[in-house]
């Protein structure tokens, strides 16, 4: 007797150790912010996707799949109607109906957010009952369930209770308590956020849909340090690295305890130009702007040599670019991202013309904890045009107070990547190269760029619903965007995830793991 | 010409020279000093490269490893980083930002020491005891501590550009502060003896101002002990100047010193690039070494009960 129930107590003992695993992952930068309206940052999107979701959501594949809503017609093509799942609750237990769909849509679209892309073309929001609601579009858009992967919804009555119906004005350093709160209807509950320190969550028991993995609690830990974060995964302080420093990946798949997970990842990096200013701000070159002249932008274009940062700076592990989309997003054709090599005569000689022969000096903003090795392709940028006579001081700091300095216009040349998360070219046209209005239209526009021709192109695809038009368009509009070089297209990022061998995943190419995939054996 | 050789021939006779002949630690150990403060002084003119000259770097140069090994080409004695500057000359340049920080932070710790410790052995009374309670409050703290205190408190202050510009200052100002104790507390004790002397006494009786005292009479008698302190902190403050900039509050990434080139090269370490590291840190080693076995024979040397 007692023996059975000794066995009976060990089994059931070992089924709940083998359910409840902990995964620890690690990476370069913290989140912004944990209001999901506020901040369009791939991290912040990462970590948020596991708390809160959207009307609909991605597979392993990238295709779309049912999330908050079961299914859809297009009773029109400039109306969706959208049937919300049933029975689903929110992590502090309030029942998931079309008013939260409704808020949430009204609040994303507040200026002060950068997310509004993600319900752009989107006019109205109308609530038919508790679990149907339409979607009113100002023209038919081919991407709309794309970008309604991160349009993420809110609990309305926590939002007012809470005093954050408004989105937080992250550039203005404002805090509310959505900042620093979550309450999604996600797989995890996000326990406690220590800025820069972890972030943990717990998985959510009364989530609707079931985790294929078995990961019970994650912890997210942000290590800025390259040595360190690779210390913590080899020590066992961490399980995962999806940030992994290029000097390291080979010395990573040679560790017999350790598994390298290669993907590349739709994110080009590039750096922008103030083309807006009649003065730029950090330079010696007084009464004009020197980047508003194409012989310039093109001379800091045909200084860089990519191939020499991708073999040095970047192991191998970068495709260098020529346009300002990956390969993998919908709109690249490998035809139009052919690299020419370097030629610092030529750069020299374009400046010349331009009338500065002795070149001149500009701020050059960085980040040096969000993409792959950012401030050393910075120094690397430095190092090349000095070489042509144009001096950069470089300024790098954290992502966190970066992105607040550009996005106020504080600056004359700045580094920044790009991920698509929708896949399609239009993702990256719309928020960069389109002129910046209220909303999504050149969200990320930083260097103001401003093109009418570009705008009208930009426009066309919002609805143009026949795919060979669509695709002519897109190929124009990026050619466009490399002729007029009104960024410096750096390379496609390679991004491998470093972890242990008892951890398996599924590699995501919009770089947001998802921990529901992860399996800890 | 003549008076300089009697000068030279003097010194060469003189205890301080005897006893530094004596001793092959000590005659290596500045041999080794001045190598390295020739080569920081005469970075400019002797380094083979000019590693923060950006236009002259190439970037397809980086990652060589030292001349001696396999991949390693004669261009680059001790290989390059990864934006290719030359170890070497970065050594050198680096070598010059640790010196002349360490050198001004000692000037300016021994100045205000001295002063504070003159005041307070021959004023006495209040102001005595308030030095020496503010001394020993700072003793409480470590020195780095103290340092990072006025580091940050200046980096809040100050706007980005300026405070880029004045870093070094602000750095000579941080281990400066954190250093005048040991000056100040030898100079009182120091002080406290020759206040009581006679040739004290009669120059208070002449009438001359106790400033001139000080500075005449009093200053010269306590100064041994002084330069010993002196000559150890030179390496305490290039150390303490190195762990500031190793921890990326010290100078800036333009002006590297060595505590900031072995920063650089700690992330390079375990994926084979090791002499990014390692031979800056051996320059620090062999500095602070150096220095520090001069200051110990300094004291030695100048300790009567040894004589």
């Amino acid at each position: 007797m007692k023996l059975r129930y000794l066995l009976a107590a060990a089994l059931i003992a070992g089924c709940a150790t083998t359910q409840a695993a902990t995964l620890r992952w690690g990476a370069q930068n913290d989140i912004l912010t944990l209001d999901p309206h506020s901040q369009n940052h791939a991290t912040t999107h990462g970590i948020l996707q596991h708390t809160y979701e959207g009307l609909v959501r991605y597979t392993k594949d990238f295709q779309v799949e049912p999330s908050l809503a079961t299914s859809w017609q297009v009773i029109s093509p400039t109306q969706y109607r959208f049937n919300l799942r049933k029975g689903v609750k929110f992590h502090d237990g309030s029942p998931f109906t079309a008013d939260d769909v409704v808020f949430s849509y009204g609040r994303i679209i507040q200026p002060q957010g950068t997310n509004q892309i993600y319900v752009s073309g989107v006019k109205e929001v109308k609530k038919i009952d508790d679990h149907t609601v339409d979607l009113i579009l100002g023209g038919p858009n081919p991407v709309l369930l794309r970008l309604l992967v991160d349009f993420r919804i809110m609990n309305r009555a926590w939002s007012v209770k809470n005093k954050s119906e408004n989105v937080q004005n992250y550039v203005a350093k404002e805090e509310s308590f959505a900042s620093r709160n979550a309450n999604g209807t996600g797989p995890y509950v996000i326990k406690l956020w220590e800025p820069d320190k972890r972030i943990v969550f717990a998985a959510n028991p009364a989530w609707w849909d079931k985790l294929q993995g078995n990961a019970t609690e994650v912890i997210y830990t942000p290590i800025k340090a390259d040595a360190t974060r690779i210390a913590a995964l080899l020590s066992g302080d961490v399980d995962i690295v999806t940030d992994l420093p290029t000097q390291d990946v080979q010395r990573l798949r040679n560790e017999p305890k350790l598994k390298v997970l290669d993907g590349h990842e739709v994110r080009t990096i590039f750096i922008g130009m103030d083309q807006f200013s009649p003065e730029l701000k950090y330079s010696s070159v007084k009464g004009k702007n020197p980047f508003k002249d194409i012989r310039v932008r093109k001379a800091l274009n045909v200084a860089v040599d990519r191939e020499a940062i991708k073999r040095v700076t970047m192991r191998g592990l970068s495709i260098p670019a020529a346009i300002m989309i990956a390969p993998g997003v919908h709109g690249h054709t490998p035809d139009i991202d052919k690299v020419s090599p370097a030629d610092a005569e030529g750069a020299r000689k374009l400046l010349a013309e331009a009338g500065y022969p002795n070149g001149f000096d500009f701020g050059l903003d960085c980040p040096n904890n969000r993409y792959v090795n950012d401030e050393e392709i910075c120094q690397a940028l430095v190092g090349m045009w000095a070489r042509i006579g144009l001096k950069a001081k470089l300024n790098a700091q954290p992502m966190a107070t970066f992105i607040q300095k550009i996005q106020k216009f504080d600056h004359d040349a700045y580094m920044l990547g790009w991920g698509v998360a929708t896949f399609d070219g239009l993702y990256t046209l719309q928020s960069l190269m389109r002129t910046k209005t209220t909303g999504a239209d050149g969200s990320f526009n930083l260097g103001r760029i401003s093109d009418a021709r570009l705008d009208a192109l930009v426009d066309a695809m919002k609805t143009e619903t026949d795919v060979k038009k669509r695709d002519a368009m897109l190929r124009e509009a990026l050619v466009m965007t490399r002729d007029n070089y009104y960024y410096v297209p750096l390379h496609h990022q390679l991004r491998p995830w470093a972890m242990k061998k008892n951890v398996s995943t599924v590699h995501k190419a919009d770089d947001r793991p998802e921990s529901r995939f992860a399996r800890i054996d | 010409m003549a008076a300089v050789a009697g000068w030279l021939r003097r010194a060469w006779a003189h205890d301080l020279a005897w006893s530094f002949r004596r001793s092959p630690v000590t005659i290596l150990a500045a041999f080794l000093t001045l190598v390295c403060v020739g080569g920081a002084l005469f970075a400019p003119w002797v380094a083979p490269h000019s590693p923060f000259d950006s236009a002259t770097l190439n970037l397809s140069d980086g990652f060589t490893p030292p001349a001696w090994t396999a991949k390693g080409s004669g261009k680059y004695l001790l290989g390059t980083d990864d934006q290719g500057r030359d170890v070497l000359s970065t050594i050198m340049y680096g070598a010059r930002i640790s010196l002349g920080v360490g050198l001004a932070a000692v000037l300016f710790s021994a100045v205000l020491g001295v002063s504070l410790g003159l005041l307070s052995g021959y004023l006495g009374g209040r102001l005595d005891a308030f030095i020496m309670r503010v001394a020993d409050i700072q003793l409480s703290f470590p020195a780095i501590l103290i340092a990072l205190l006025i580091d940050g408190m200046t980096r809040i202050a100050l706007p980005r550009d300026m405070h880029d510009q004045l870093a070094v200052y602000v750095l000579v100002l941080a281990i400066g502060v954190s250093g005048w104790v040991q000056y100040a507390r030898t100079v009182r004790g120091s002080t406290l003896v020759e206040k009581n002397k006679e040739y004290v006494q009669a120059a208070r009786v002449i009438g001359r101002h106790p400033l001139a005292i000080l500075l005449h009479h009093v200053l010269p008698n306590v100064m041994g002990p002084v330069l010993v302190i002196g000559t150890i902190h030179i390496a305490t403050a290039i150390i303490t100047e190195a762990t500031l900039s190793f921890l990326g509050v010290g100078v800036p990434p333009t002006q590297p010193s060595l505590g900031t080139l072995i920063r650089i090269g700690n992330d390079y370490l375990f994926s084979g690039e090791w002499w990014i590291t390692v031979f800056p840190g051996l320059a620090l080693i062999v500095l602070v070494l150096s220095v520090n076995l001069l200051g110990d024979w300094l004291r030695d040397a100048l300790n009567p009960k040894l004589r």
